[in-house]
């Protein structure tokens, strides 16, 4: 029978199919952090269990790290003391930590793939809901909850019930000026927050086979503010380009036999989804968001929908309560409007691809003085390659501040935040209400955009400056 | 209850309480989208323990930024006339982080279900996960129970799947899967059953 590319690696992971219920699924990587781990190390020391399958597992810091002299002791208390559990707990359970001052250190969804670890067919989960990047690789991989972390520790499975499964075709070429970014932002803007949840997503296209690895991650880190379990792209050969000789790649013989396993990893021709939507790139212009959820989108030139014509009682009464926190008004443009923050950076837009599209707009310019420019690595190796192709310098003389990486002001739980009240243009994936710090204004949008605000120190439309 | 997956469960620890039924008050909250942020915000995130996330529930439409001793007069939690172990919530609840600190803070808080017309994935699997019951409604009767009075009380039935506004009578049946039954009526979880088929994983592993 013709199958999809989720049901491919869906049932060749399914150790037993519960009689109406969920199935036993195995899992082959999974990447753990600072904050949603200890409770389930507790869990399982508490059963008097040990970590079942402890070289599947890998772990870092990065979302409660700070994001300057990282060589220093961390200030503050509590985070100290989360980051120093993770260390502990590692070692009691001889799992490989990428911690602070490791070279491999980063975020997680940025070093598994730079790493080589993520691969084509795998199942990948990690408790953070952003685990949906790995997808980009061809592998099923999707965020738990810390009850989750503490049974995949306890038995390498989970307890799963299988999604619906939904294709979003994405035909034709893009602008020039439009990123992945633009295009995730587009779709989340057209489908609503929720419009995927109970689906697992496969981007396919034309227009997706065209993008890097690291665009494809950018889309894929993303399905999760529609609602969706994950979001998947089928491996080609960019993706084989980009695993080869990784850190943890497959080498020598085991790499063409690899290979050919990965070459069975697309959609049967005939294969059907529960849903399909199709998508043209061309239609797709920069985007950028004005409300407190990833959907509350609009083109870059766009104004902010009137809330009277909304016709849904509910999402009409939620409109109102966002532009009220964002301190916005229906009906008008968001260009041209005077923002106090960038922040570039986080699992969504920290990889050197990111980085070079930016240094490659500002180069020999300077910042405008109102704005406050923070831009974070995803990683150590991508703060080693800005450094080798010399982007930090350019970097510091617009007078952006370049900082070591980590999550940072992702999510407001760091020393990173943006001052209650003021906006900041993000190349993050959440517009929530406080989720940069409580207070702040959120507005996601991509590298390039958030580059020409820190520029031109208003919300710019980017064509203009390219 | 079939016997079928009952019987399923080798190992019988019970960690969870059981939760078979709730006769309580609700507590209205008619928003929609409200995201794990906004349950429990990140800077709340440092324990590395299960407890005590209760008191930082809502924190931020709960509280006046930053000081805790100056509750929000007009946010839900602050309201006498409103309590009850049931949380009464629009579409779309839990979206955002997969943080569990999100049901940890809910059940501490001294709920123990979440009724709503629609519920974000892994919200809805952590929410399960520590017996905090999510029961999902239609949009039709979510409007019901939110034009009910404050006095008004609801019998949310586990075994038989069941809602009813008390003072009507009005009922609606709610899925679970029936596995989760299961584990919710006898205080199971899913650790337990996972144990119980180590011999199978195992072999899964050799045969792949
Ligand atoms: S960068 Fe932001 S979204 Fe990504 S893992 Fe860190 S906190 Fe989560």
């Amino acid at each position: 029978m013709a199958k999809t590319l989720f049901d491919k690696i869906w049932d060749k992971h399914v150790v037993k199919q519960i009689e109406d219920g969920p199935s036993v699924l195995y899992i082959d990587k999974h990447f753990i952090h600072e904050v949603t781990s200890p409770q389930a190390f507790s869990g399982i020391e508490k059963r008097g269990l040990t970590v079942f399958r402890p070289q599947q597992v890998v772990a870092t810091a990065d979302h409660n790290v700070p994001t300057q002299n990282q060589h220093l002791p961390i200030k503050d208390e509590l985070s100290r003391l989360q980051v120093q559990q993770l260390i502990e707990n590692c070692k009691k359970h001889h799992i490989e930590l990428y911690g602070l001052g490791h070279p491999f250190q980063g975020i997680v969804h940025v070093i598994g793939p730079e790493l080589g670890i993520t691969q084509p067919g795998m199942t990948i989960v990690c408790g953070d809901s952003h685990t949906s990047t790995h997808g980009a690789f061809g592998a099923v991989a999707f965020g738990i909850g810390t009850s989750e972390v503490e049974m995949v520790f306890a038995s390498q499975c989970l307890l799963q019930s299988k999604p619906k499964v939904m294709r979003i075709n994405i035909e034709g070429e893009l602008h020039k000026g439009v990123l992945s970014k633009d295009i995730i932002l587009y779709i989340i803007s057209k489908i609503t927050a929720s419009g995927a949840t109970g689906y697992f997503v496969e981007y396919a296209g034309s227009a997706i086979r065209l993008l890097s690895m690291e665009a494809r991650m950018t889309i894929c880190n993303m399905s999760i503010e529609m609602g969706a379990r994950g979001g998947m792209i089928a491996p080609d050969e960019t993706t084989y380009a980009y695993i080869k000789g990784r850190q943890f790649a497959p080498g020598g013989e085991q790499w063409e036999v690899k290979l050919n396993k990965w070459k069975q990893l697309h959609s049967d021709e005939d294969a059907v989804f529960d849903y399909e939507i199709a998508v043209n790139a061309s239609e797709i212009e920069p985007m950028i968001t004005y409300g407190t959820n990833p959907g509350l989108g609009i083109a870059i030139n766009g104004c902010i929908p009137v809330t009277d014509s909304i016709p849904d009682e509910g999402e009409r009464k939620n409109s109102i309560k966002a532009l009220q926190y964002m301190g916005l008004e229906p009906g008008k443009p968001l260009l041209g409007m005077p923002v106090q923050n960038v922040f570039i950076g986080s699992c969504t837009n920290s990889r050197i691809e990111d980085l070079r599209l930016v240094a490659a707009l500002v180069k020999g310019k300077k910042k405008n003085a109102n704005v406050q420019v923070m831009i974070v690595p995803g990683s150590q190796q991508v703060a080693r390659q800005v450094q080798a192709e010399g982007l930090d310098k350019v970097f510091t003389e617009a007078g952006f501040d370049v900082r070591q990486a980590g999550c940072s002001a992702c999510l407001g739980m760091n020393e990173d935040k943006i001052p209650a009240g003021e906006y900041c243009i993000s190349t993050s994936n959440r517009n929530f209400e406080g989720r940069q710090g409580a207070g702040a204004r959120t507005l996601l949008a991509s590298p390039l955009t958030a580059a020409a605000a820190a520029i031109t120190g208003v919300v710019t439309d980017v064509r203009d400056l390219l | 209850m079939p016997n079928t997956v009952y019987s399923l469960f080798k190992i019988e620890l019970i960690d969870m309480i059981p939760l078979q039924k709730i006769q309580s008050r609700f507590v209205p909250l008619p928003m929609e989208n409200v995201d794990t942020d906004q349950i429990i915000p990140a800077r709340f995130l440092k324990a590395t323990t299960r407890d005590g996330f209760g008191k930082n529930l809502f924190r931020d439409w709960r509280y006046v930024n930053n000081d805790d001793t100056k509750p929000k007069p007009d946010f839900v939690l602050n309201q006498s006339e409103y309590t009850g172990e049931i949380l009464l919530t629009g579409k779309n609840f839990g979206c955002g982080s997969s943080r569990e600190h999100a049901a940890w803070a809910i059940q501490d808080y001294g709920f123990k279900a979440v009724v709503s017309s629609f519920f974000a994935d892994i919200f809805k699997n952590n929410a399960l996960n520590n017996g905090l019951l999510p029961v999902k409604v239609s949009d039709d009767f979510l409007a019901q129970l939110f034009a009910l009075g404050n006095e008004s009380t609801l019998s949310i039935d586990v075994d038989k799947q069941t809602i009813t506004i008390d003072e009507t009578g009005k009922q609606e049946i709610f899925e679970i899967s029936i596995y989760k039954k299961t584990c919710l009526l006898n205080g199971y979880d899913d650790i337990d059953y996972l144990l119980s088929n180590k011999q199978a994983i195992e072999d899964f592993e050799m045969n792949r």
